[in-house]
C-alpha cells in the first residue's frame, strides 16, 4: 500500500498521496488495482469491476441496496472505502450462483416473486445470505426474546426474518414475498 | 468529499502518533458515520488513520469479573458475544435495537460512541449549526426539532446523541479507555459525552489525537436484571425517539440496586441519577417509580414540538422498571 | 363498446426477467458505462426563492478531474420544454429550494462530488411562503384537478341536506407531503454520436421522454433514442420527464462525451415531485338507517409557482356512494415549494383516506357496522355522472373480505381489547381506482422459422409487463407464452404510453392483442411463411379514443388489524387483507405482488411517512431515507391480497382493470379506523406516529 508516512516534521500542507494500490478478491478472483481514497467499495465494484448488481439507492447506508458480503458478512458497500478493504474477500450478487445453478436464495426469490422493480433485489439477496449465516452462528436479533440468550443457531420465524431484513428497503413492498422466500430456504 | 491520505498503522501507539502528527487526521473505524459525513461535506479529513485492523477487537473478561470490550469490536459481534448476552443483556439489546444488520457488522464500539448527531441542520452544510460551525447559530431550536433534546440542552445546541449502545453503557457504569499522545487515561462513560453548553462542537471530552482503545464494564451487579427498550417511528432501522436502559435488583419488595439511563433526549446518554437516588432502598412499586421519574424529568425543558418526549420517557421507563420488577419477582419465586 | 368474452386464465407465470434481477445482470440506467463516460453531480439551490447572482466555479474547476461546470450562464439553451420543471440551467431564477442551479461534470463521480462542494454560489433572496393553511390568502379554485377532472362538481343542495340530516359528520383531515422514493434514484446516461442522442433514462415511459427531449433540444424525434430497459420503481415520479434526462443530454452535448447523471438521494425529493399535502373537510349527512343524504368533500392543497398540479382528492367522492346531494371542491395555492406531482394513486390515496375515515366516523355515530354502512350506500349508477357501472364489485369485496378476515366476530366497542401491552383493533375501508387506457401501438412478427416477437415501447417498472404482454400475445396466437419474445423499453420500438395510472397493461396489452390477433389471422393464411416473415402492426387510436358510456372503476376493500403499544403509542399492523374487483387478473403471481406492494406503501402513508417543510429554509425536512421513513420489513406482517374475478365486457380485449395503485387506496383509512377501534382515539392527521397517539393513552 502506498501509504502516507506522516512524521513529526510534517508540513502544514503536506503532499498527501490520495491513491493506493489494493488487492480485492471479488467473487473468487484477486484483482490488484489503484483506487482513489474517496472511492467506496460500491463505486469500485460498479465502475472498475463492471459488477453493477450492487446498487446505489441512497449512498448513505440507509437503504441496503448496495449490500454485499465482505469476508462473509453483509455490509453496506456504499460506506466502505475501497482502500480500507485491501485483501478483503468480496462476494456480490453476481458471485452467488454456482454456474447456471442459482443460489437457493435466488431461486426462492424467483419462485415467490419476491421482487418487483428488482433494484433492491441484489441487496436483499446478499443480505438474506448473510443473515442466514448470522442466525446459524447464533447471533440474536431485536426480535429474539430478551430471555432467550442464544446458545446455538437461532430459529428464524417470520418476525425474526422481518427484523433481520429491515436494513433493506423495498419500495415496491415485496416484503411479504421476501419473507416467504427466505422461509422456503430455511425449510 | 475532498481528497485525503490514508494510513494503516501497525499499532495503537503508531496510530496515535500518526493522528497527532497530521493536521486534519481522523481515525477511521467502521466508517459508517464518518464516511457518511464526509460525503455530506460535514467532515473533511486530510488523512484517515485506519484503526479497524488494529488488534482492538477482542472482548475479554477482566480480572475482577468485568468485561473489556475492544474499541474495534463490531457491534454485531459484541451483541452476540456470550459474555454480553449472559451478563449484560441490556447491552446486547441496545446494540440490536440500533441501525441494521449490515451497519452493525461494520460499526465499531469506539465509532459508535463517537457518532455525531443526526440533527438535520448539523448534516446540511448549507445551514447554520453551532456544532458544525461554532457561532453560526442553531436553527433547530425554533425549527425542526421533534427528534431533539428535552434535557440538558443549551441556547447554542439542542442536538441529541443518537447511539443506543451508549445508553446501555451509561446504565452499566462503563469506563472508556483513551490512548493519547500524553499516554493512557480512563473516563467514565457518563462523563465521556458532554452537554452542549457554549461549546456544542465538542461532543465528548476526548482530546485531540486520543484514540478509544477499549470500553470496560464493571462486574454485573449481582442478581440484577437489565433491559433496553426503544420507541421509534418505524418498527426497525430508525433512531430512538426515546430509549431506556435499566438495571434493577429487587429484594423483599425493595429496590436494592438501580441504574437508569435515557437515550434520544439529550446531547449525551442521560443517566437518571436523581431517579436512581429516589429508587434506592425504596419499595419497588409503580407509585415509587412514577415519583422518581417525575423528579428526574422535572428539569426537562422540551421544545415546541418534542413535548411528547417527556411523557414518552416517563412511560417507557416506568414500564421497563415494572417489567424488571416482575421478572425479579418471578425469579425469586422460582428460586425461593 | 362490447368486446368478446375475456379468455385469460390469469396463469401465475413467473416473471421473465426474474433471473436477470436475482443475478444482478438486469441493467438499469446508471448501470451503463460507455467508453469515456463522464459523471455529473447536480448542485441544488439552497434558498427557497430568489435569483442566482453569482456562481464562482474557479475552485470547482481546479479540482483534479473536473471537466466543466454548467450553469445558466453557459448551459446549452433549450427551447421551451413541454414541462416547465425541465427548464433547468436556463435562467437565474430560483423557484424553490433544491432547484438545480449547476452541474459539475468530471472524470469520476468522486471528482464531480468534490467539485460540487467547491462551487461558490451567491443568491439574491426573495421573500417566500412554503406553508399551506386552510385559509391561505392565495387559495383559488382551479379549472381542473389532475386527470382532467373538473375542480368543482355540485349536485343538489348539500348545505340544506346536511342541515336536515338526522346524523352528520363534519371532520377535517390532514395529510403531509409524501415522497415516492423509488429505490432507484432518477438516473440518465446520455450519448451524442453522429448527431444522434441516446439516453438511457430511469423513466416510466420513454416515448414521452423522447418527446420532451426533442422539444427541449429542438431535434427531430428520429434523432433521439430513449431506452428504459429496467426501471427501479417510479410510483408516478418517473411518469413525466424529469431533469436528469435533460441535464445528462445537455452535459453530453456540452462535453462531446457520454455523461452519466444520478440524482443524489437527498436531492431527489425536490426535483421529482411529491404527493402534495392536503387539508380535507368531509361532511356527511345520513338518515338514521345510515343512508347518505349528502356528501361534501372539500380539498385544500398546494402547488408550486412553476406549474399547477392539483391533487384530485375529492374525485373518489364522485364515485363511491349514493347520495342525492353532493359537493366536491378543490382549491389550491401556489407556494414556493417544489412542484407536486403523481404519487401512487394521486387523488384516490389522499381522498379516500379522508372519505373512508369519515364513513367510519359516521358508522360510529350511527352505531352501525362500517361494512354494513357501506353496503347500504351502494349506488345504482355512478353518483356524479349517472352513467352505469361497467362492473362494480365493491359490495362483493366487502362481503368476501369480511368473511376472510373474520370481521363478523368483531366487538364494535372501541378501546376494549388488550393483549399484553398491546391495544388491539380492527378497521375497514373501501378502495377505488379508475379504469384508464391510452392509445398505443405495437407490432407482432413471425419469422420464417416460426419465432414470434412482440414489440412495443412498454416500460417495466416492476409490474412484470414483459410477462403479461407475452401471455396476452400467446393467448391471441394460441401458443405458449414462452414461445413469444417480447421487446419493450426503447423508443426504437412502436410508440406506447407510460406505465402509469394503472393503465399500462390495458393500453399496451390492447395493442399487443390486436397485433397478435392480426398476426394469427395472417399466419393461418400463409404456409409456408415468406422469407422475411410476417409483421403486423396495431394502433388502438380508434378503440381507446371513444368515450365509454360506462363508468369504469376497480374497487376493493381493505381490512386491518392493528396493535397499539399502550406504553409508547407505537402502532403495528398485525394483519392487512385486501380484496379487489379489478376485472380479469392476467397473472396471479405478479398481480398479487402489486396488490400487496400497494398495501405496504399504504402502511407507510398511515404510520411512518412524514415530511414537513421547514418554514425557515423552505426545504423538505426529511430528505434522506434515514429521516423519511419508508416502511421496513418489520413494519409488515400478515399481508394478504385476494380478488374477485369479474367478467366485464366493457373494458378491453383482456377484460382487465388496472391493479398497480388500488392497493394503497383506503389502506391508510383502514389502519386509522383500526387504531381508533383499538384506542378510542380518532386522529384525523397522518401519519399515526407515537407522539400523535400518546395523549390518548392511559
Amino acid at each position: 500500500m502506498d501509504s502516507l508516512a506522516l512524521g513529526a516534521d510534517l508540513e502544514p500542507e503536506p503532499v498527501v498521496d490520495e491513491h493506493s494500490t489494493v488487492t480485492l478478491h471479488v467473487n473468487g478472483d484477486p484483482t490488484t488495482l489503484t483506487v482513489d481514497h474517496r472511492t467506496t467499495v460500491l463505486e469500485t465494484l460498479r465502475e472498475s469491476f463492471g459488477l453493477t448488481g450492487a446498487k446505489k439507492g441512497c449512498d448513505h447506508g440507509q437503504c441496503g441496496a448496495c449490500t454485499v458480503l465482505v469476508d462473509g458478512r453483509r455490509v453496506n458497500s456504499c460506506l466502505l472505502l475501497a482502500v480500507a478493504q485491501d485483501g478483503a474477500t468480496i462476494t456480490t450478487v453476481e458471485g452467488l450462483a454456482d454456474g447456471e445453478s442459482l443460489h437457493p436464495v435466488q431461486r426462492a426469490f424467483v419462485e415467490r416473486d419476491a421482487l418487483q422493480c428488482g433494484f433492491c433485489t441484489p441487496g436483499q439477496i446478499c443480505s438474506a445470505v448473510g443473515m442466514l449465516r448470522e442466525a446459524a452462528d447464533g447471533h440474536p436479533s431485536h426480535a429474539t426474546g430478551p430471555e432467550t440468550a442464544a446458545t446455538g443457531p437461532v430459529a428464524l420465524d417470520a418476525d425474526e426474518i422481518r427484523e433481520r431484513m429491515s436494513g433493506n428497503l423495498c419500495r415496491c413492498g415485496a416484503y411479504p414475498r421476501i419473507v416467504e422466500a427466505i422461509e422456503d430456504v430455511i425449510e | 468529499m475532498k481528497p485525503f491520505g490514508y494510513v494503516r498503522p501497525a499499532s495503537t501507539d503508531e496510530a496515535v502518533r500518526l493522528c497527532a502528527a497530521g493536521p486534519g487526521a481522523r481515525f477511521l473505524g467502521g466508517g459508517t458515520n464518518l464516511v457518511d459525513l464526509m460525503k455530506l461535506g460535514v467532515e473533511a479529513p486530510r488523512v484517515l488513520v485506519d484503526v479497524a485492523g488494529l488488534p482492538l477487537d477482542r472482548v475479554t473478561r477482566t480480572a475482577d469479573g468485568g468485561l473489556s470490550i475492544g474499541a474495534t469490536a463490531r457491534n454485531s459481534d459484541l451483541a452476540a458475544h456470550p459474555d454480553v448476552t449472559r451478563s449484560y443483556p441490556v447491552l446486547s439489546q441496545a446494540l440490536l435495537a440500533g441501525a441494521s444488520g449490515q451497519l452493525r457488522n461494520s460499526a465499531t464500539t469506539g465509532g459508535n460512541l463517537l457518532q455525531r448527531t443526526r440533527c438535520r441542520y448539523f448534516q446540511d452544510v448549507s445551514k447554520p449549526c453551532n456544532k458544525r460551525l461554532p457561532g453560526s447559530g442553531c436553527p433547530a431550536r425554533e425549527g425542526t426539532h421533534r427528534d431533539l433534546a428535552i434535557l440538558g440542552h443549551s441556547p447554542e445546541c439542542v442536538a441529541t446523541h443518537p447511539s443506543d449502545m451508549a445508553v446501555a453503557l451509561a446504565a452499566l457504569d462503563a469506563t472508556v479507555v483513551l490512548l493519547g499522545p500524553e499516554g493512557e487515561r480512563t473516563v467514565p462513560l457518563t462523563g465521556f459525552h458532554r452537554l452542549p453548553g457554549e461549546n456544542p462542537d465538542q461532543d465528548t471530552v476526548i482530546r485531540p489525537g486520543e484514540l478509544i482503545t477499549e470500553v470496560v464494564l464493571p462486574p454485573p451487579a449481582p442478581g440484577a436484571a437489565s433491559r433496553y427498550r426503544k420507541a421509534r417511528d418505524r418498527a426497525s432501522f430508525a433512531f430512538a425517539l426515546v430509549s431506556v436502559a435499566a438495571t434493577l435488583r429487587v429484594e423483599a419488595g425493595r429496590v436494592e440496586h438501580a441504574t437508569l439511563a435515557f437515550g434520544g433526549v439529550a446531547h449525551r446518554p442521560w443517566r437518571a441519577r436523581r431517579a436512581e437516588a429516589e429508587l434506592r432502598g425504596a419499595p419497588a412499586t409503580p407509585a415509587v417509580f412514577q415519583h422518581a421519574l417525575i423528579a428526574e424529568l422535572a428539569e426537562a425543558r422540551p421544545l415546541r414540538d418534542n413535548v411528547f418526549k417527556v411523557d414518552l420517557t416517563r412511560r417507557l421507563a416506568l414500564d421497563v422498571l415494572g417489567e424488571l420488577t416482575a421478572r425479579q419477582s418471578a425469579l425469586s419465586a422460582r428460586t425461593g | 363498446m362490447t368486446t368478446r368474452a375475456p379468455q385469460f386464465p390469469g396463469a401465475p407465470v413467473v416473471r421473465r426477467e426474474a433471473r436477470d434481477k436475482v443475478t444482478g445482470t438486469a441493467r438499469y440506467a446508471a448501470d451503463l458505462a460507455p467508453a469515456g463516460c463522464l459523471y455529473a453531480w447536480t448542485v441544488p439551490a439552497t434558498v427557497a426563492a430568489g435569483r442566482v447572482t453569482a456562481v464562482r466555479a474557479v475552485d470547482a474547476l481546479a479540482v483534479p478531474g473536473v471537466h466543466s461546470v454548467l450553469t445558466h450562464d453557459n448551459a446549452p439553451e433549450l427551447q421551451e420544454p413541454d414541462d416547465p420543471i425541465l427548464a433547468v440551467l436556463q435562467d437565474d431564477r430560483v423557484p424553490h429550494h433544491g432547484w438545480p442551479i449547476a452541474l459539475v461534470i468530471a472524470e469520476s463521480l468522486e471528482a464531480a462530488r468534490t467539485g460540487a462542494g467547491e462551487l461558490h454560489v451567491e443568491y439574491e433572496r426573495d421573500p417566500y411562503d412554503v406553508t399551506l393553511t386552510d385559509d391561505h390568502p392565495g387559495l383559488y379554485t382551479p379549472e381542473e384537478a389532475n386527470g382532467g377532472h373538473p375542480a368543482v362538481r355540485v349536485r343538489g343542495d348539500v348545505e340544506r341536506a346536511l342541515a336536515g340530516a338526522s346524523v352528520q359528520v363534519d371532520a377535517t383531515y390532514r395529510t403531509v407531503a409524501l415522497h415516492n422514493h423509488p429505490m432507484e434514484p432518477h438516473a440518465a446516461t446520455a450519448v451524442w454520436a453522429d448527431g444522434h442522442l441516446t439516453v438511457h433514462d430511469s423513466s416510466q415511459g420513454s416515448s414521452r421522454v423522447r418527446e420532451s427531449l426533442a422539444r427541449a433540444f429542438g431535434l427531430d424525434p428520429d434523432r433521439i433514442t430513449v431506452v428504459s430497459e429496467h426501471v427501479g420503481g417510479g410510483f408516478g415520479s418517473k411518469g413525466t420527464t424529469r431533469p436528469q434526462a435533460v441535464l445528462a443530454a445537455m452535459a453530453a452535448r456540452h462535453t462531446g462525451r457520454p455523461v452519466k447523471m444520478v440524482f443524489p438521494r437527498p436531492q431527489l425529493a425536490e426535483v421529482v415531485g411529491h404527493r402534495a399535502p392536503t387539508i380535507q373537510r368531509v361532511r356527511l349527512g345520513a338518515d338514521l338507517d345510515g343512508v347518505l343524504t349528502a356528501v361534501s368533500h372539500e380539498i385544500v392543497t398546494q402547488t408550486s409557482t412553476v406549474k399547477e398540479f392539483v391533487e384530485q382528492a375529492a374525485v373518489p367522492a364522485r364515485v363511491m356512494y349514493a347520495s342525492p346531494h353532493s359537493r366536491t371542491v378543490h382549491r389550491v395555492t401556489a407556494l414556493d415549494v417544489p412542484s407536486p406531482s403523481w404519487m401512487r394513486a394521486p387523488g384516490e390515496a389522499s381522498g379516500m383516506y379522508a372519505l373512508e375515515s369519515a364513513m367510519d366516523e359516521l358508522a360510529s355515530a350511527l352505531g352501525l357496522d362500517p361494512v354494513e354502512l357501506r353496503l347500504r350506500n351502494e349506488p345504482e349508477t355512478e353518483p356524479d355522472s349517472g352513467r352505469p357501472f361497467s362492473s362494480r364489485g365493491l359490495a362483493a369485496c366487502l362481503r368476501d373480505g369480511a368473511a376472510r378476515f373474520g370481521w363478523h366476530d368483531r366487538d364494535p366497542r372501541p378501546a376494549a381489547r388488550q393483549e399484553g401491552r398491546w391495544l388491539m383493533g380492527t378497521g375497514v375501508a373501501s378502495a377505488t381506482y379508475p379504469v384508464l387506457v391510452s392509445r398505443s401501438t405495437a407490432s407482432a412478427h413471425a419469422a420464417r422459422d416460426g419465432a414470434l416477437r412482440i414489440a412495443v415501447n412498454a416500460t417495466d417498472i416492476g409490474t412484470g409487463a414483459r410477462t403479461v404482454l407475452a401471455q396476452i400475445a400467446a393467448e391471441a396466437l394460441g401458443v405458449d407464452p414462452e414461445a413469444v419474445r417480447v421487446d419493450i423499453g426503447s423508443t426504437d420500438l412502436p410508440v406506447a404510453p407510460l406505465a402509469g395510472g394503472s393503465s399500462g397493461t390495458a393500453s399496451w396489452g390492447w395493442a399487443v392483442h390486436k397485433a397478435a390477433t392480426a398476426l394469427a389471422a395472417r399466419l393461418a393464411e400463409h404456409r409456408p411463411l415468406p422469407a422475411d416473415g410476417i409483421t403486423t402492426t396495431a394502433d388502438t387510436e380508434e378503440e381507446t379514443g371513444e368515450e365509454s358510456p360506462y363508468a369504469r372503476h376497480a374497487f376493493g376493500a381493505h381490512f386491518a388489524e392493528t396493535a397499539v403499544d399502550a406504553v409508547t403509542g407505537e402502532v403495528r399492523v398485525r394483519r392487512l387483507l385486501g380484496v379487489y374487483a379489478a376485472g380479469r387478473i392476467l397473472n396471479a403471481r405478479t398481480a398479487r405482488s402489486q396488490f400487496t406492494g400497494g398495501m405496504v406503501m399504504g402502511i407507510g402513508m398511515a404510520l411512518t411517512e412524514d415530511c414537513g417543510i421547514d418554514p425557515d429554509f423552505g426545504d423538505f425536512t426529511a430528505r434522506d431515507l434515514a429521516s423519511y421513513h419508508v416502511p421496513v420489513c418489520a413494519d409488515t406482517a400478515d399481508i394478504q391480497a385476494h380478488w374477485i374475478e369479474e367478467d366485464d365486457r366493457h373494458l378491453n380485449p383482456m377484460g382487465s382493470k388496472g391493479i398497480g395503485e388500488i392497493g394503497i387506496v383506503g389502506t391508510a383509512a383502514a389502519i386509522g379506523n383500526a387504531v381508533r377501534h383499538a384506542t378510542g382515539a380518532r386522529l384525523r392527521e397522518l401519519p399515526l406516529t407515537p407522539d400523535t397517539l400518546l395523549p390518548y393513552l392511559l
